[in-house]
């Protein structure tokens, strides 16, 4: 499904990523982690074709990303659903149009989509919230949004990078439960975090391996989690 | 590719934002330019208008002064129009009467002046023909027959007048190709890099992106350029005129006949300009991004 061989990553000459191999097959369930800085981002990034690998492969269903055109990712993008730490939104649409937004800009109708979106908004807990605009947003509707409009196209993988981030405990063991709900749907979940007691809550509820970045290298942590 | 460009698509206007600063912007930047378009499209056609008006009426007239003592000036009169007579390029030629001449000078010294009192110079006014006369020639022709013959071919005022006429055209066109440059300056600021970003993300196509926002600001380009061009016609139309002698530069600033057609352009023209640099804005915003 996204598959990354031998892949290092450099800023201007200096590497953060080396010889990262890694496979995330289908109906798989991750963690990411890592002190900040360590390029949790920019291994999710490599995973959904927003930065290209300065050595080494990426293959994301079976395709090289350096093969792949603008519109090739355009097409990538409506099979990976990517929630960001700091989710951004369009704000002069109401949140349910938001979500809707990816069925838009592929040329599907919204309508069609009608039933399901409310049962992802009802699923997310913010069917109440449906006409809001994005800036009325706490943080944590922000990120259950933006898990929403992930989704909502039912992509294979789901990526989330810092999902909890901005969110209090609570809110943060909601959202996991969602992605861990959506593991058992057979989704692919790569989950980026630095919390690890959020790690260990988590995998009492699911078989998640966890790979941690150390020293520019992918390691698989062990059960001293 | 205009048309289709523009064919409608509701739901894809929608992710351009409707309003707000960028969106009144794009609306009051176009309206506020043409308005100045018009004015210097105004300007730029009553300069052209002059120039032509008075390089024509001064070029195909020339004036010789005779300014001999009493007892000469009628026989030096004669001699110049028999020189005139017999110059190529001269339609006519004939020599003021006393009362034309007393009309000329009635602006400085009142109408009951006796030229007879004072050694006035005999003008003969000479209309040349298409081809026009040649002046140099005329000259030594004069020199050397007519002692007290000057000829002036009215080059000293024309050319002066006519160059200035066409500088002023030269600076109304270059005002309509800076503001049709500030127009697109504003337009490529409202293409919203965020909007672009989030749409690229939820995994939009660089073509549907950039139709949706060409769409947009091509529109609110013609509608603003349409209400400042509607605006700027008004406001020249409300110009006082002048009447045809006194006519000065001032109040000849206006529209004439088929002219009337060119500020109808500038919307169009607008619109043009913002599909070319929203075209171009959101191609740079989205090479920016993966």
């Amino acid at each position: 499904m996204i598959e990354l061989e031998n892949v290092a990553y450099s800023y201007g000459g200096a590497e953060l990523l080396s010889d990262i191999s890694l496979k995330l097959a289908p109906g798989s369930f991750h963690f990411l982690t890592g002190p900040s800085g360590s390029g949790k981002t920019t291994l999710m990034k490599l995973c959904y074709g927003a930065l290209l690998p300065t050595a080494g492969y990426v293959r994301l269903f079976d395709a090289d990303v350096r093969g792949l055109g603008r519109d090739d990712v355009a097409m990538l993008r409506r099979r990976v659903g990517v929630v960001h730490q700091d989710c951004q939104f369009l704000d002069h649409l109401s949140l349910a149009e938001n979500v809707a937004l990816p069925l838009h800009v592929s040329g599907r109708s919204a309508e069609a989509a009608g039933d399901d979106l409310g049962d992802l908004m009802h699923w997310v807990g913010l069917t109440e919230r449906m006409a809001a605009l994005p800036p009325e947003l706490s943080g944590g509707e922000r990120q259950r949004a933006a898990l929403a409009r992930a989704v909502i196209m039912s992509p294979d993988v789901v990526l989330a990078d810092e999902p909890t981030g901005n969110v209090d405990w609570d809110m943060s063991q909601r959202l996991l439960r969602l992605l861990v709900e959506l593991n058992r749907m057979g989704k692919t979940v790569l989950v980026a975090t630095h919390d690890l007691s959020l790690i260990r809550a988590t995998k009492a509820h699911v078989q998640a391996r966890v790979l941690r970045i150390a020293n520019r290298r992918i390691q698989l942590a062990g059960a001293d989690l | 590719m205009f048309s289709r460009v523009l064919h409608s698509d509701a739901q894809a206007d929608r992710v351009v934002p409707p309003s707000g600063f960028t969106a009144q912007l794009t609306l009051f930047a176009s309206a506020a330019m043409a308005f100045l378009a018009v004015f210097a499209l105004a300007l730029s056609l009553a300069a052209g208008r002059l120039a032509e008006q008075w390089g024509e009426e001064l070029a195909r007239s020339a004036t010789i002064r005779i300014a001999a003592p009493a007892e000469q000036q009628q026989a030096q009169t004669v001699a110049a129009l028999r020189i005139l007579e017999t110059t190529r390029g001269v339609a006519s030629a004939r020599a003021l009467s006393d009362e034309e001449q007393a009309a000329l000078l009635a602006p400085w010294f009142g109408t009951g002046l006796d030229l007879d009192a004072l050694p006035v110079p005999q003008l003969i006014e000479v209309i040349e023909t298409q081809e026009g006369m040649d002046a140099a020639g005329v000259r030594l022709r004069l020199a050397a027959e007519v002692l007290g013959a000057v000829l002036d071919d009215h080059s000293r005022w024309r050319e002066p007048l006519v160059k200035a006429a066409a500088r002023l055209r030269l600076l109304g066109w270059a005002s309509i190709i800076l503001i049709a440059a500030v127009t697109a300056t504003m337009v490529t600021l409202a293409a919203n890099a965020q909007v672009i970003a989030v749409l690229r993300l939820v995994g939009a196509t660089d073509q549907y992106i950039a139709q949706a926002f060409i769409r947009r600001f091509t529109l609110r380009a013609l509608i603003g350029a349409a209400g400042g061009m509607v605006l700027g016609m008004i406001a020249v139309l409300l110009m006082p005129s002048g009447g045809d002698e006194t006519a000065s530069f001032l109040t000849g600033l206006g529209f004439k006949g088929i002219h009337w057609i060119f500020p109808l352009l500038i919307p169009p023209l607008a619109a043009g300009v913002a599909f070319v640099a929203t075209r171009m804005a959101a191609r740079r915003t989205l090479e920016g991004l993966s």
